[in-house]
């Protein structure tokens, strides 16, 4: 399975091996990674899922939609040029090894 | 019961009817019956799929590709039939049409457009639950549920009438004719010219307030981003979907609370659990009960093969009870995490109000929690039946304020 590390702000880190098809959101919700709220339940409708891709890795991402950028520009965090929602990436063999950072708040 | 349907497959099939009296009433038996027959399955008497089991719901509305919604989201197929309104823009339409639409309300409702609504609802919820605890006796259904969003939700779109009750016999229509044309949506649409009239004159740019939430979706027609006649069926799916549903949620938590003290007695010690409570009652009492996808494709689901375009009834309120996923499903219990129910649907069709509601819910719910000791049954509620909706036209309650 995927392994996906959640880096958290104070500097600690998760990985968790992810089923394959779930989102990186719901691998953090059912691994009880803090910092993910996820309120809307990956919707794409509350923006507390908001994470910061490491870098090398943005350009394996799915392409964001606008639904997903017009939600980016409210989040409780300050948005950079590598955020994204955790809720629109879908985990794949082809994202074994991603490495995302958790804002220090989402609300 | 197993049977044969088209070619030689064997299909889990049922005779439930899932739009009769008895169903619409008491769904729950019914419920159990449709989980246990099958991942999914044919209902015999309406000549559509349905599944009542959370992974199979969850699945198929997080696969648009596969269960779209431009074929409607209630057992007529808009593919064949022509539907009796204009197809919304964003409930019964795909990416890309769907895309854009949603991007524009998703700014509309950004968080930071929700956060500031948060303290006139607070008002308008000490003002009426004020008027309320000092009686101490009330419907919660005429006195509580309807006036609450009646009042807060229209004034943050901008809707500058104060008689509103059309707002609810549009609701009632629209999700009425989720279903088939029965005596119940016949009823519905007994005022419909009329009805749809007023909301139809209440989404045109000049009759919006100048600020709020419908002139932000006309700022998108300036933008050249939709055209004048978009952002009015935009306006429309909020008059449409934000009024009925926190209604019925508002009653469908009264109702929880009265039959589970025990629960009350939590929230009331500790407010800040309105939110999480909010999202039990949605499991528990799912205020929108189903709705449907049509399939772009043949598609096997849990083994049963699909045919292209037919239509599979998503009964939700079944999927947030089904005991394959939740641990105890028929205990209410706000304590409970709930973050992955269905009573808002899921995907990119999930509830785009879902934040509003959530404000709306939490606020009264926390001022009542402040201000109320106890809720008890004050007579026998009375059900709406409903296509799509489950609901109370009356639920007469004592309530015994806090000391």
């Amino acid at each position: 399975m995927p392994k996906i590390t959640y880096r958290h702000a104070d500097g600690t880190q998760d990985s968790l091996d992810i089923s394959p098809g779930i989102s990186v959101m719901q691998g953090a919700i059912s691994g009880g990674v803090k910092g993910i709220v996820a309120e809307c339940g990956g919707a794409a409708m509350c923006a507390t899922c908001h994470v910061y891709v490491d870098q090398k890795w943005l350009a394996a991402l799915p392409p964001m939609n606008a639904v997903e950028h017009e939600m980016l520009e409210t989040t409780a965090a300050e948005r950079r040029p590598n955020s994204r929602l955790s809720c629109q990436i879908k985990v794949g063999p082809d994202l074994d090894g991603l490495v995302v950072g958790i804002p220090d708040r989402q609300l | 019961m197993a049977g044969t349907v088209g070619a030689q497959r064997t299909v889990a099939t049922s005779g439930i009817d899932p739009f009769s009296r008895s169903y619409l009433e008491d769904p729950y038996p019914f419920h159990e019956e449709l989980r246990d027959a099958g991942p999914v399955v044919w209902l015999e008497d309406l000549g559509v799929w349905a599944t009542g089991r959370y992974e199979q719901v969850q699945t198929i509305l997080n696969d648009w590709q596969t269960y779209c919604s431009s074929g409607g989201v209630g057992i007529s197929n808009f593919h064949k039939e022509k539907n009796w309104r204009p197809p919304s823009l964003l409930l019964e339409s795909d990416p890309p049409v769907h895309t854009r639409a949603r991007a524009i309300l998703a700014r509309v409702l950004s968080p930071a457009a929700i956060r500031r609504l948060r303290e006139a609802f607070h008002a308008e919820a000490v003002k009426v639950v004020s008027a309320l605890v000092d009686g101490g006796r009330f419907d919660a259904m005429a006195d509580l549920a309807k006036p609450y969003p009646l009042k807060v939700f229209p004034d943050a779109v901008g809707i500058v009438d104060q008689d509103r009750e059309t707002l609810i016999a549009y609701g009632d229509m629209v999700f009425n004719a989720l279903g088939p044309r029965n005596d119940l949506y016949a009823a519905a649409m007994a005022r419909a010219d009329e009805v749809v009239a007023w909301v139809t004159a209440r989404c045109q740019r000049g009759t919006l307030a100048p600020v709020g939430l419908g002139a932000d979706v006309y700022k998108a027609v300036d933008a050249g981003e939709v055209t004048e006649a978009e952002a009015a069926l935009l306006v429309r799916s909020f008059l449409t979907a934000g009024v009925d549903t926190t209604i019925n949620a508002i009653g469908n938590a009264i109702f929880c609370f009265a039959q589970h003290p025990e629960q009350w007695r939590l929230l009331r010690d500790d407010p800040s659990r309105a939110r999480a409570a909010f999202e039990e009652v949605m499991r528990f009492e799912s205020p929108f009960q189903t709705f449907f996808r049509t399939t772009t494709r043949a598609v096997e689901i849990a083994g049963t093969a699909i045919g292209a375009d037919e239509k599979i009834l998503l009964a939700v309120g079944a999927a947030n009870r089904d005991p394959r996923f939740w641990a105890d499903p028929g205990r209410f219990d706000v304590s409970r995490p709930v973050i992955k129910h269905v009573g808002f649907g899921a995907g990119i069709h999930g509830c785009v109000g879902q934040m509003i509601a959530r404000l709306e819910i939490e606020v009264i719910l926390s001022v009542l929690a402040a201000r109320v000791e106890r809720i008890e049954l004050d007579g026998t509620p009375q059900r709406l039946i409903h296509n799509t909706l489950r609901a109370f036209t009356s639920l007469p309650v004592r309530m015994v304020a806090r000391h």
